[in-house]
Formats: C-alpha cells, structure tokens, sequence
C-alpha cells in the first residue's frame, strides 16, 4: 500500500517503519543488499519487507536457502566484500545455527584483525513473546548478544524509534543486532517522519518523567510497564525509561534518573538470571549507591524454558507484576 | 597421465502406482497387499480427516499455528508402515503426522502440540519417537545418534528420520549425513521434498537436480520415489529398513511430493505460488489413486466411502473433544519440568510467581508491613 494509504490510517506501524527504512535506504546506499528466508516474494513472514523485491529485484532482496549460519556467514563476507548487508533471520529462536558466525566471526572482525577488516552488517530479528507462536518463536535472547563483545544490540519499542534506530545501524560501521519486538510490530501506529532521519545507537528514551521511582524496561514491555504506571495511584510519580539500545547502554540517563527517584524497577522478558536486568541492577549499585533509598528489583521472564502459548502470559512480565513490585519498591 | 573417471553414480526413481491408480506389474512385487493397500487407505483418510479439522480449529481461533500434512500421507505412511511399530523409532520434523499416528502417538497429542501445551510432546511410554521437531533440520543428528545408540547396545532396531527439502540446506543436515555414514548407523532418512520451503521453491533453494543426490556425497544408498504413491514409498523404505536392520548402514530417500496447502496457517501461499501448479498436484493426491485402484479392485465405492467418512468424523471429533477438554496447565508447569530437581532460585520463584526480591523474601530487612499502595 503506498504510504499516503497507509497515513490516512493515522500513522505507520512499527513494521511499516521498518519497510520505509530500509526502502529509502537502498535507495540512498547501493551497496545496502537484504538476504534471508523467505523476504522476497514473500516479503518475510511478518511482511516486514513487503514488496521490496519488487522494487530492487532479486538480487538485493534475496530470498536464500534455508540456512541461518549460511545466511549470517555470507552476509560477513559481503560486508567483507565491500556491501552493506541486512540479514533477516526468520525468529530468535532460529539464531542459533548462525551463532558461531554471530558471535565468533562477526563480532571479532575488527578486533581480530586490529581493524584491517570490520563487519557493518544489521541482523533483523523478530523477537520476543506474547502472540501465541509455537515453541521457539517467544523468546528474548538479547542479553545473550549483549554479552559478546563486539556487538551492538538495539531493540526499539515504537514505529518512530525503529526507522531512525535502522537507519544508524545500517550506517554503523559494525555488526548491529537488531531485534524487533513482534509483539509490538502491528500494535499501533504512529505518525513518523517521511524524510530520514536517524536516532543514534546508545540513547535511551524517557518515555515520561517522574520523581518517585525508575522504571527501566525495553521491547514490547515498554507498553506493559506503561500500563501498570496507570494502575498506579496518581500522586505516585514513576519515571519509565525505554532502554532502545541494549549494548552499548545508556549509562548518563540510568544514573540521572535513578540518582533522583532513588529506587528502580528493571522489566523485561527474558530469564531473571543474567538477565540485562542483572548488568542495569549492578550498574546502579555502583554509581548510585548512596542514592538509593530501595533495592534495585527486577521484574522478569522466570529463569525457565519459555513456556508454550497456554502459560506464555503467565511466565511473561504483565503490568500487575509490575504494578506490584513498583508499590513494593515504593513502601521499602 | 591422462584423466579418468573416479565417481560415477545413477539415482534410481520408482514409481508403481500411478496418479490414476494403475499399478505397474513389473514393479509390484515386494510391495502392499489389497487388504493392507485397503486398510493404509482407510487410516489415511482418518489423517486426512485430521488435517481438516486442525486447519478449521485454527481459523476458528481455537489452536495457535498449524502446519498441514494434507497431500503427503503417502510418504509418511509408506515409510513408516515399513518400520516396526513399538521398536523402530521415528524421528519427526512436523508434516508426517500420519507415520506418529501409525506408531501409536495418540491423534490428541499432535492437536495439544499446536494448542500451546508441552503435553502434546510427553510421549507415552513404550511410543518410539521423538516429539514434533520445530528448528528446520536439527533432528536428523537426533536421529542419527538414535540409531548410533542402537548399534552401540546391539539392538535390531532402525530409526527413520523426516525432513523437508528447504532442511537440506541446513548445516546439520549434512553432518547428520556424514556421522550417519561414517558410523554406519542404522538409519533411514526420509526427505519430503514438498516442493516448497515456506516461499522458496525447491528450484532456488538448491541448483541439485534432485535432493537424491545429496546422499551421494556420503555414499549412501539414495533413492527417490513418487512420494504420493504408497506402494513405492513402502516398497523402497522397506529395502532400506531391512537393510539398516541387517547392518547395512544408512539410507536416503527423496519422496517427491507437494504441499497441498500453504506452510502453516499463518501463511498465505497463494502471494507466491501459482495455483495451476497447486491444481495439477490436487491430481495426484495421494488419495485419489489410491481410492481408483481399490475400485478397480471392487474393494472399495461410494456406500463405502460415505460410511468412513463418517466414521472419520466421529473419531476426530472425538479426537478434538478429547483435546480442548484438557485443561490449561497449572502455573506450576513452567517450572515442574525445568530440572529433576527445582534449585531454591526456581523454587523461590515459582512459589512467589515473582522474580523481584522484595515479593519473594518477606522476611527481608526494610520492608514496611503496609506498603503504601497495596
């Protein structure tokens, strides 16, 4: 659908963003090719890249065999090559054949060869939990990827962040793992600039101010903490910030925030323990200590397998866990 | 020196019955009987019955994400009628329903899987497979260990694994292929080439002529057959069942075939595939030769097959009744399966529904008795 279609509908989703970016992209950069499974003809399986083949041809949106460490490991060597590619791959939970190429070749480039060869690459990846998928297509691997230096992992939370974030990783100068949250992907839309425009890698958002409490989140629980802040009495003046990059994180806007309310929520999807609640949770020991009026608590998935869609609303983090561990938080 | 050939191989295509259900006399020996080509018929139907149903209850709102079967029964059962129910194992990717049904897996499971309930995939004691396998192509090093394990322990038993043509991309698949054959497993791997891979035809996911001819590289047996004609599906996997059986290592089978419906119910084939290609496959269902064979034969006509079609019916409605009347699993599920034993981190949370210390501890220093917004 063109856009002024799709903008009479008041806004675009996060998927229809993420579209327009990589559009106006490989317009503006030829070297920028898409590959992965099924993002062709069928324009991905959330239609993420809808018509897009149509525009560019099969030889920049490339539909390719079904090989997720073929997919990420040629995707290197273009980059290698002098191109800027996007890989896809289809869910998280198929990362992991491509994993040894991820973590032990893309993210060491750089380093391994003292910068004679690097890897500016984005790994587009649906993420997350919450649309009752089958096994292996809920999960939350950030931290994971945070946790292999060399990585830059971002995960924006709404249509307008997702085109400018895309479009600083696409231009980043090195691998940039890029989770969508599928949850969100067709939850609402909003109205995004048309032109260009980035948001920088590295910058967290305040998505409302307040005093009292930090809540520090990112992904689709950006909308689930959102809604526990409403269950809240209203003289309780919460402070929620969306994280949007996981790596590297934005350390100046936790520890401002935190160093005025005092006490912190982190929420997110994924296991408890390691967790990128854990790092937030230790970094605010260490440069907020004597600010803190409350131990830092986090709300998260259970250090469990993600369960299948019967239970998934019950392992996932939902805004009355959250509404209870902020009241708990506030009554230390 | 002047150069020579070192390797030179054939792949052998089979098929006995036609799309119109004529059987080649020349190739029918060593295949089905009447009575059990009959019987094979009937159970396909009931899969088939299956399939329609789990495909309405999904758009109905009443089960997640399926993946339909209809259209390749014939390889499923073929191969898995070839196989020794209660000792051979199958090795499953998630369009062979019909070979788990055969080998005891109750219709429910299958239906509780796509449902979002782990119970689906708790195999009944004394059922020799492994659940649904979701990641394209990992199975098949299962399998092969599997079958490893059978020859390690001396036990007369064979594993068949199940796969689809995109899976032949995946990495594992061919170290699946080379342990396989490097160990001499007795294995038999079970290629449905279904034409599709989600949207990518078989022609770009691969330049190979055949998937048949991957085998070649291990120097396994290969074979392909007309994936929608029992009689040859049974007839080559019962070769390659015994043989495995007998110590002779692994086999490969490329059952060409076609996925009569789109990759799951949250897919939409007709945005990349032609529906005439779609209309000349309907013609070669499985199904439909098979029902103008046993006609031919007087086993079979309408007064018959009005009847089990009811029969059908009544079996999976009972099938699905059986399904939706389980209950959601306890919270306590999420936990319960995690390790043999919960450590007290899990146990915390389990017992608390919390992950966030100040719900979990209540004996933690500083917490006020009456939270202020309790």
């Amino acid at each position: 659908m063109p856009r002024t279609e799709v903008m009479k509908q008041k806004g675009l989703t996060l998927v229809d963003a993420i579209n327009e970016a990589l559009e106006q992209e490989m317009h503006r950069d030829q070297r920028v090719v898409l590959l992965g499974e099924d993002v062709g003809a069928n324009g991905g399986v959330f239609r993420v890249t809808e018509g897009l083949q149509k525009i560019f041809g099969k030889d920049r949106v490339i539909d390719t065999p079904l090989a997720e460490s073929g997919i990420m490991g040629t995707a290197i060597g273009l980059a290698m090559g002098g191109m800027r590619p996007i890989p896809e791959i289809q869910f998280e939970g198929f990362l992991g054949p491509a994993y040894d190429q991820l973590t032990n070749h893309a993210a060491r480039y750089r380093s391994r060869t003292r910068g004679a060869i690097t890897i500016p690459m984005t790994v587009r990846v649906p993420v997350g939990g919450g649309i009752h998928a089958p096994e292996l297509h809920s999960d939350s691997p950030e931290s994971i990827y945070a946790h292999t230096p060399g990585l830059k992992v971002v995960m924006p939370s709404t249509p307008v962040d997702a085109k400018g974030m895309l479009l600083s990783a696409i231009r980043d100068p090195d691998p940039v793992v890029f989770f969508e949250p599928k949850r969100v992907y067709r939850s609402f839309r909003e109205e995004v600039p048309e032109e260009e425009y980035t948001i920088p890698i590295g910058q967290a958002k305040v998505v409302s101010e307040g005093t009292d409490l930090t809540v520090i989140t990112w992904g689709a629980s950006v909308f689930e903490c959102l809604a526990a802040i409403d269950k809240l009495p209203e003289d309780v003046s919460v402070e929620l910030i969306d994280l949007r990059t996981i790596y590297p994180i934005d350390l100046d806007t936790i520890v401002q925030s935190v160093q005025k309310t005092g006490r912190c929520v982190v929420v997110h999807e994924a296991p408890k323990t390691c967790g990128f609640g854990a790092e937030i949770s230790s970094l605010i020991q260490e440069h907020c200590f004597l600010h803190l009026k409350a131990p830092v608590q986090r709300v998260a998935g259970f250090d469990t397998v993600m369960p299948y869609y019967k239970l998934e609303l019950d392992y996932l983090p939902d805004s009355k866990r959250i509404a209870e561990s902020v009241t708990q938080t506030l009554a230390y | 020196m002047p150069r020579k050939s070192v390797y030179k191989a054939e792949i052998e295509y089979l098929q006995v019955m036609d799309e119109n259900g004529v059987i080649d006399a020349a190739q029918s020996r060593n295949t089905l009987s009447d009575e059990e080509i009959l019987e094979l018929f009937k159970f396909m139907q009931q899969c088939r019955q299956l399939d329609e149903i789990a495909f309405k209850l999904q758009r109905s709102g009443r089960m997640g994400t399926y993946p339909q079967n209809k259209g390749q029964e014939a390889a499923a059962i073929g191969t898995a009628y070839a196989a020794k129910k209660g000792q051979d194992f199958l090795v499953p990717c998630y369009r062979e329903n019909a070979a788990l049904f055969m080998h005891g897996l109750p219709m429910h499971y299958v239906l509780l899987h796509w449902m979002g309930d782990e119970r689906g995939n708790q195999i009944p004691a004394g059922v020799q497979q492994l659940p649904l396998c979701i990641p394209i192509g990992t199975q098949m090093l299962h399998a092969t260990g599997i079958a490893w394990s059978f020859k390690m322990r001396k036990e007369p038993k064979v594993a068949l694994t199940y796969f689809g043509d995109g899976a032949t991309s995946e990495g594992d698949f061919h170290e699946a292929m080379n342990f396989a054959s490097v160990y001499q497993v007795p294995l038999v791997f079970i290629c449905q080439n279904n034409q599709w891979a989600i949207s990518v035809p078989r022609e770009t996911q691969m330049r190979s002529r055949t998937v048949a001819q991957k085998a070649l590289a291990y120097d396994m047996p290969t074979y392909q057959v007309d994936g929608n004609d029992l009689l040859a599906v049974y007839k080559i996997a019962k070769e390659c069942v015994d043989r495995a059986r007998s110590g002779g290592g692994p086999s490969f089978i490329e059952a060409v075939t076609y996925r009569l419906a789109d990759h799951t119910t949250a897919d939409d084939a007709r945005r990349y595939r032609d529906p005439k290609e779609v209309d000349m496959w309907l013609g070669r269902d499985p199904l439909i030769r098979l029902r103008k064979y046993l006609e031919t034969k007087d086993l079979w006509d309408e007064t018959k097959q009005k009847a089990h079609e009811e029969k059908c019916k009544a079996i999976v409605a009972e099938v699905v009744k059986t399904a939706e009347g389980i209950e959601k699993p306890s919270f306590d599920d999420i936990f319960d399966y995690t390790f043999a034993a919960l450590n007290p981190e899990l146990e915390r949370q389990k017992k608390t529904a919390r992950t966030s210390s100040l719900g979990q501890d209540p004996t933690q220093v500083g917490l006020s008795e009456q939270p202020q917004h309790a």
